[in-house]
């Protein structure tokens, strides 16, 4: 579904993917582990189109965006959450679903966008409840919910997740995670990145590791759990194993 | 006449003008939420208003209700065709750049109007009758109602359009954030053209409706403009009602200020207090001091 060959991207004369090569097939969820600033968001960011300056493919079903401005990606079925939500605070709940499906007022349904905005409120039956609150008001959690709400109203058939958990409560990433499964379930193909990188080695098929804008390690999520130079980088734990 | 009366006139002469400041400092603050510049060409819109308004039914001998809408679609298409021009084409440009590019627009709008329209100001008549209400004492010229009325349905429009439909609230996203706006599918570039054509739609309906009371001449817009930028600055860059309130408060104390200090200081005195407020809430009246943090200037 989408596969990224040798990307570089710059951010200015600074060069912050150094060659990714990754694949992500149709129905499955990949993540992307790795420290802070390695380079994670600055994929997610350039497929959506955020990032200007880049080298590379970026093939979605075979046909090349990259350089596409991020209006155009959205068009094609490609959808961000971005990192710290980013959404309309000074505007109601409803008003950023609405935006949300932004490019689909024109020819879709009205009775069609309805059906989708209830199925947001099916994953979210919180955001129903706060339909008239600004965006600004939520809690932590409920604006993660309504930046995922907000994506999947353009219909995407595939989710870009950038720290879906960060900052949230571990109750309410579990629950986060948990709607990411359900997505998936319900056909949506998702690229992940993620900070807590158990949780999202746990949902994916498969993993990447990234470290000053490289792939270190790939392979299948099961795979990384078990390898030892990820365990001790990201996953917290096998000192012991590595002291000994 | 009773000193009641007088203060009375003074505030409706201040109301008056405030409202054609209000609607100045509402355009500037469109174009500065979908672009974060000062559009430096928005007196010239003003400007143009009157003058194409006074072209058309003069010259072309066209009634007002039709020659009010027709002048104000050719204003828009200047608007517009500037932005496409001028703005539009750059890929990445510094706020600075942009706001020098209106500056340069200022200039080159009011050259040619001065060729077009020559120096001398031009002289519109009244939309109705010039016999002025009695109203406690005081007098109101019925131009001054019309005026008011203008303020009130640009305001309507702006709530309605920025409130109720999607394209509006489209652009509220883009002011609210750039980025974000761009991954739900909104086309940046687009809103900014379309404010540049909301903006220039309110510049010409102020400039068409103070042109009776003022006359227009081509370099009219600037002073217009800096009263407007003042307005907006001291409701709080951005704010739609602080850019109302403000608007008709910089009128009432200017005409206060004339008729109880001197009209020599009329304009010191709008600019005076505007400063005197910036000192103690830098994000002027109704601004928040939050989003105030986040701007460029």
């Amino acid at each position: 579904m989408l596969r990224i060959q040798n990307l570089k991207s710059y951010y200015g004369r600074l060069q912050a993917l150094r060659g990714i090569s990754l694949h992500v097939g149709k129905g499955e969820i990949v993540t992307l582990i790795g420290a802070n600033g390695a380079g994670k968001s600055t994929i997610l960011n350039t497929v959506a189109g955020l990032v200007s300056q880049s080298e590379g493919k970026i093939l979605l079903d075979g046909k090349d965006i990259r350089g596409l401005p991020a209006e155009k990606i959205v068009k094609r079925g490609v959808a961000l959450v971005p990192e710290g939500r980013q959404l309309f605070a000074p505007m109601t709940v409803a008003d950023n679903l609405a935006l949300g499906a932004y490019l689909r007022h024109r020819n879709g349904s009205k009775a069609e966008l309805e059906q989708d905005a209830e199925m947001v409120f099916g994953l979210f039956p919180v955001l129903k409840e706060r339909r008239k609150q600004l965006a600004g008001t939520l809690s932590g959690g409920e604006q993660q919910m309504l930046a995922i709400g907000r994506a999947l109203m353009s219909r995407p058939c595939l989710l870009l997740l950038d720290e879906p958990s960060m900052g949230l409560a571990p109750k309410m990433a579990d629950e986060i995670f948990r709607t990411i499964v359900r997505l998936k379930q319900q056909g949506v193909t998702i690229l992940l990145v993620e900070q807590n990188a158990r949780m999202a080695l746990e949902v994916a098929e498969q993993g990447y590791v990234i470290e000053t804008g490289q792939v270190v390690v790939q392979g299948p999520s099961a795979d990384l759990l078990r390898n030892h130079d990820v365990e001790r980088a990201y996953l917290g734990k096998g000192y012991e194993k590595v002291w000994e | 006449m009773h000193s009641f009366s007088i203060t009375l006139q003074y505030i409706f002469t201040g109301i008056a003008v405030g409202s054609i400041y209000a609607m100045v400092a509402l355009g500037f603050n469109i174009i500065y939420n979908c672009t974060g510049i000062i559009n430096f060409a928005q007196g010239e819109f003003v400007m143009l208003g009157g003058m194409f308004m006074i072209t058309l039914t003069t010259t072309w001998k066209l009634p007002s209700l039709v020659a009010f809408p027709i002048a104000v679609a050719l204003v828009v298409l200047v608007g517009v065709g500037f932005e496409r021009i001028a703005i539009h084409p750059l890929k990445s440009p510094s706020v600075l750049v942009l706001i020098m590019i209106t500056i340069a627009g200022s200039i080159l709008i009011k050259g040619v109007a001065m060729f077009a329209w020559g120096k001398e100001p031009c002289y519109l008549p009244h939309f109705s009758s010039e016999t002025p209400i009695n109203f406690l004492g005081a007098t109101i010229l019925p131009q001054n109602l019309w005026i008011l009325g203008c303020l009130a349905a640009v305001v309507i429009v702006l709530a309605w359009f920025f409130n109720r439909t999607l394209v509006g609230k489209a652009m509220r996203a883009c002011a609210h954030n750039r980025d974000a706006a761009r991954l739900v599918g909104i086309n940046v570039k687009q809103m900014v053209t379309l404010s540049f054509a909301l903006s220039a739609a309110i510049g010409a309906v102020a400039g068409i409706v103070i042109t009776p009371i003022i006359l227009m001449d081509y370099q009219r817009g600037a002073m217009l403009a800096l009263k407007g930028f003042g307005a907006a600055i001291l409701g709080g860059l951005g704010s739609g009602p602080g850019a109302v309130v403000a608007g008709l408060l910089i009128g009432v104390l200017e005409s206060l200020g004339a008729g109880y200090i001197s009209s020599h200081y009329k304009d010191a005195i709008a600019l005076v207090v505007l400063l005197g407020v910036l000192f103690i809430r830098p994000a002027g009246l109704l601004g928040s001091a939050e989003i105030q943090r986040l701007k460029k200037f």
